[in-house]
C-alpha cells in the first residue's frame, strides 16, 4: 500500500545540512493500522509528509498503490491527495468557517456536485458523532470535538489512506480517547490504511498493529505492537517503553534504588514461580517489588515487575540475572 | 462668535458645502474603489509568490513588485500628487478637479492596501494552509474558502484604515485643485480666517471618521469566530 524506499530528507540551511529521515525503507500493508514512533525531533512527522507530499524527498521513492508518486505534480498531485486523509495534532480547521463548511470544502475540492455534499456531510457527522454540531464555529468545540471534525474532513472523499501526526498529543486524556474510540470505530468499518505518528506510548500501545521506532531520522525497530512492546530490541524502543513505565513510579523512589530492573514475563499467568524460585535459590539475595502491572496490548496481556535486587556480591547478582534471563525478558532501568 | 460671522459663515456652508462633500464623495468613491479591488488583487499577488507554498521559482516577480510598491509609498503624498501629473493628464484628460485628482489617490491608496491585505494573508495560520492542501483543493478554492474567509477581519481592519487614511489624502489632494471638503477648510477656514467653516468641517471629517471606524470594527469582529 504505502512503501518507502531508501527514502531521505534533508533540510538546507545557508552553510548546514541536516538529515530529518535517513535512508527509510518501510511498506505498510493495505488495512493496517501502523504507528511511527519516537521522541520528538526523531523525524516521524517529516517522514509521514512525504506521504502526500507536504514534503518533497531529498532522495529515494514513495510508492502508493505500487506508484512511485514522489514526481507527482499538479492536477495528479492533487488527485493523489484526495486519495490521502490527513489529521494534524493541532486540528488546523478553517476557524471562521462552521463545522459543515469545513467538511464541505474537502468535498468541494473533490468537486463533488452541490446536492451530494448536502447528503455527505450530515452522514460524516453522524459518523464522527457530531450530527448535532454543524452549524457551530471550530473555537466553541472541545479539543477531541475538534479533532473528530477534522476526522470527518480527512474522511470526506472516501480516501484510502489516513495520516495522522500527533493527532491526540495535544488532547487531555478524556479527549484522546475519545479521539481513538473515533479512529477505532472508523478502522472497523472501513478497509483503510492508516499512519499514526505519536511520541505517546500509551496510544501507540491501544491503537496499533505493526510499530516502526524512529530514532533521529532512521528506524531502528519495525515490529507489531504485542512483540515491540513485550520484547523491545533496540535501545531506542526500550528506552521509551520503559520511559512511559517509570511514570508510574514516584521520582523518589526510582533515585533511591541502585539496581532496579525491568521483569516482562514471557507469558501470561507464569509470574509467581519466578520471583519465589529466586528467594528460594539464591538465599542471599534481597529481591523486593517496587511497582507491577498488566497492560494490554493488542488485548493480549503483558506483565511487568520493577524490582529492586540487593546481593552479597556481584557474582550473585550475575546469577540472579542470569536465572531471571531465562525465565523473563529483564532490563536494566536507569533512574535519570 | 457674532451673528454677523455666524451669518457668514452659513453663507459660505449654503453656497460650497454640498459641492464640497460632493467633490469629496467623488475622489473617495472612486479611488476606494479601485484600491478594494486592485489593492487586494495586489496584496494576494504579493502573498502568493512570496514563499513555496502556493508558486515556486516566483520569488524574482515578487521582489520586483515589492519594490515597485514600497518606492510609490516612501513618496510623501503631496508630491506624488505632482510627480503623477502627466500620468493624470494622460488617463483623464485634466490635471485639475476630483477626478483627475483620484488618480494619485487610487495610487497611493491601492499599494496602501495592498500591504494590509498582504500582512492580514501573512497572518493566517499556516497549518490550516497546509491541511487544506492536503484535502487535494485547488489553489483557487483554497483562496476563496480559506485564505479569505480567515484574513477577512483582518481585510476588513484594513479597509477601515484604507478609508479613513483617504479622507486624510484627499484634502491634500483637494488642496492641488481637487476640491472637497478639506480644501472647503483650508480655503475658507485658514486663508480666510472663517473659524466657523473650519470648526464645521472639521466636526463632518470626524463624524465621517467615527462612523466608518465603528462599521468596520462591528463588520470585523461579525466575521470572526
Ligand atoms: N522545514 C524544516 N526546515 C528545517 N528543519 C526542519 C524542518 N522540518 C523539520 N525540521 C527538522 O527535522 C527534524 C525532524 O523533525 P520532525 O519530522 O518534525 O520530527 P518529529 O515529528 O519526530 O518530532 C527536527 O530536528 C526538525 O527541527
Ligand atoms: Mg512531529
Amino acid at each position: 500500500m504505502i512503501r518507502f524506499e531508501n527514502l531521505s530528507v534533508k533540510f538546507r540551511n545557508t552553510d548546514t545540512e541536516y538529515t530529518a529521515v535517513d535512508k527509510v525503507n518501510l511498506t505498510i500493508n493495505k488495512g493496517e493500522f501502523f504507528g511511527i514512533v519516537g521522541a520528538s525531533g526523531a523525524g516521524k512527522s517529516t517522514l509521514v509528509r512525504t506521504v502526500n507530499l507536504l514534503q518533497k524527498p531529498t532522495s529515494g521513492n514513495v510508492y502508493i498503490n505500487g506508484e512511485n508518486i514522489v514526481n507527482y505534480s499538479g492536477q495528479k498531485l492533487r488527485n493523489l491527495r484526495l486519495n490521502i486523509g490527513m489529521i494534524f495534532q493541532h486540528f488546523n480547521l478553517i476557524s471562521n468557517a462552521t463545522v459543515y463548511d469545513n467538511i464541505a470544502f474537502a468535498l468541494k475540492a473533490s468537486k463533488t456536485p452541490a446536492k451530494e455534499i448536502h447528503k455527505r456531510v450530515p452522514e460524516l457527522l453522524e459518523l464522527v458523532g457530531l450530527a448535532d454540531k454543524a452549524e457551530l464555529f471550530p473555537p466553541s468545540l472541545s479539543g477531541g470535538q475538534k479533532q473528530r471534525v477534522a476526522i470527518a474532513r480527512a474522511l470526506a472523499n472516501n480516501p484510502q489512506i489516513l495520516l495522522c501526526d500527533e493527532a491526540t498529543s495535544a488532547l487531555d486524556p478524556d479527549n484522546t480517547k475519545e479521539v481513538i474510540q473515533t479512529l477505532r470505530n472508523i478502522k472497523n468499518h472501513y478497509p483503510i490504511t492508516i499512519l499514526f505518528i505519536t511520541h505517546q506510548m500509551e496510544v501507540a500501545k491501544s491503537l496499533f498493529d505493526r510499530i516502526a521506532v524512529m530514532e533521529k531520522g532512521r528506524l531502528v525497530e519495525v515490529a507489531p505492537s504485542y512483540t515491540l512492546f513485550a520484547t523491545p530490541q533496540s535501545e531506542a524502543a526500550k528506552a521509551l517503553i520503559s520511559s512511559d513505565y517509570k511514570k508510574a513510579v514516584p521520582k523518589k523512589v526510582l533515585e533511591q534504588e541502585k539496581d532496579l530492573y525491568m521483569i516482562t514475563y514471557k507469558e501470561e499467568g507464569a509470574f509467581d514461580p519466578v520471583i519465589s524460585d529466586v528467594s528460594r535459590k539464591f538465599l542471599n539475595t534481597d529481591l523486593s517489588i517496587i511497582e507491577g502491572n498488566i497492560e494490554y496490548v493488542q488485548d493480549k496481556p503483558i506483565g511487568r515487575l520493577l524490582i529492586s535486587l540487593r546481593t552479597r556480591d556481584e557474582k550473585d547478582k550475575e546469577s540472579v540475572i542470569s536465572y531471571l534471563h531465562r525465565k523473563t525478558f529483564i532490563s536494566r532501568l536507569d533512574a535519570e | 462668535m457674532s451673528s454677523q460671522l455666524l451669518e457668514s459663515t452659513i453663507n459660505i456652508l449654503q453656497n460650497e458645502f454640498l459641492k464640497s462633500i460632493y467633490e469629496t464623495a467623488l475622489m473617495i468613491g472612486i479611488s476606494f474603489s479601485l484600491s478594494l479591488v486592485f489593492g487586494l488583487a495586489l496584496g494576494f499577488v504579493l502573498y502568493l509568490t512570496s514563499g513555496k507554498t502556493f508558486f515556486e521559482k516566483t520569488i524574482s516577480l515578487n521582489k520586483t513588485v515589492s519594490a515597485f510598491i514600497n518606492i510609490i509609498r516612501s513618496i510623501p503624498f503631496i508630491i506624488l500628487v505632482v510627480f503623477s501629473l502627466p500620468l493624470t493628464f494622460i488617463l483623464v484628460g485634466t490635471k485639475i478637479g476630483p477626478i483627475a485628482a483620484s488618480v494619485p489617490l487610487s495610487i497611493a491608496a491601492i499599494v496602501f492596501f495592498a500591504r494590509l491585505v498582504e500582512s492580514a494573508l501573512k497572518e493566517v495560520d499556516a497549518g490550516v494552509i497546509e491541511a487544506a492542501i492536503a484535502t487535494g483543493a485547488s489553489h483557487s478554492l483554497i483562496i476563496r474558502n480559506v485564505l479569505l474567509v480567515e484574513a477577512a477581519p483582518a481585510i476588513v481592519r484594513g479597509i477601515t484604515i484604507t478609508f479613513i487614511n483617504l479622507i486624510g489624502c484627499s484634502a491634500m489632494a483637494g488642496m492641488v485643485g481637487g476640491g472637497g471638503i478639506g480644501n472647503l477648510a483650508i480655503q475658507y477656514g485658514y486663508y480666510r480666517y472663517e473659524t466657523g467653516v473650519m470648526i464645521f468641517t472639521i466636526v463632518v471629517l470626524v463624524v465621517i471618521v467615527q462612523l466608518a471606524q465603528l462599521t468596520g470594527d462591528r463588520i470585523a469582529r461579525l466575521l470572526t469566530h
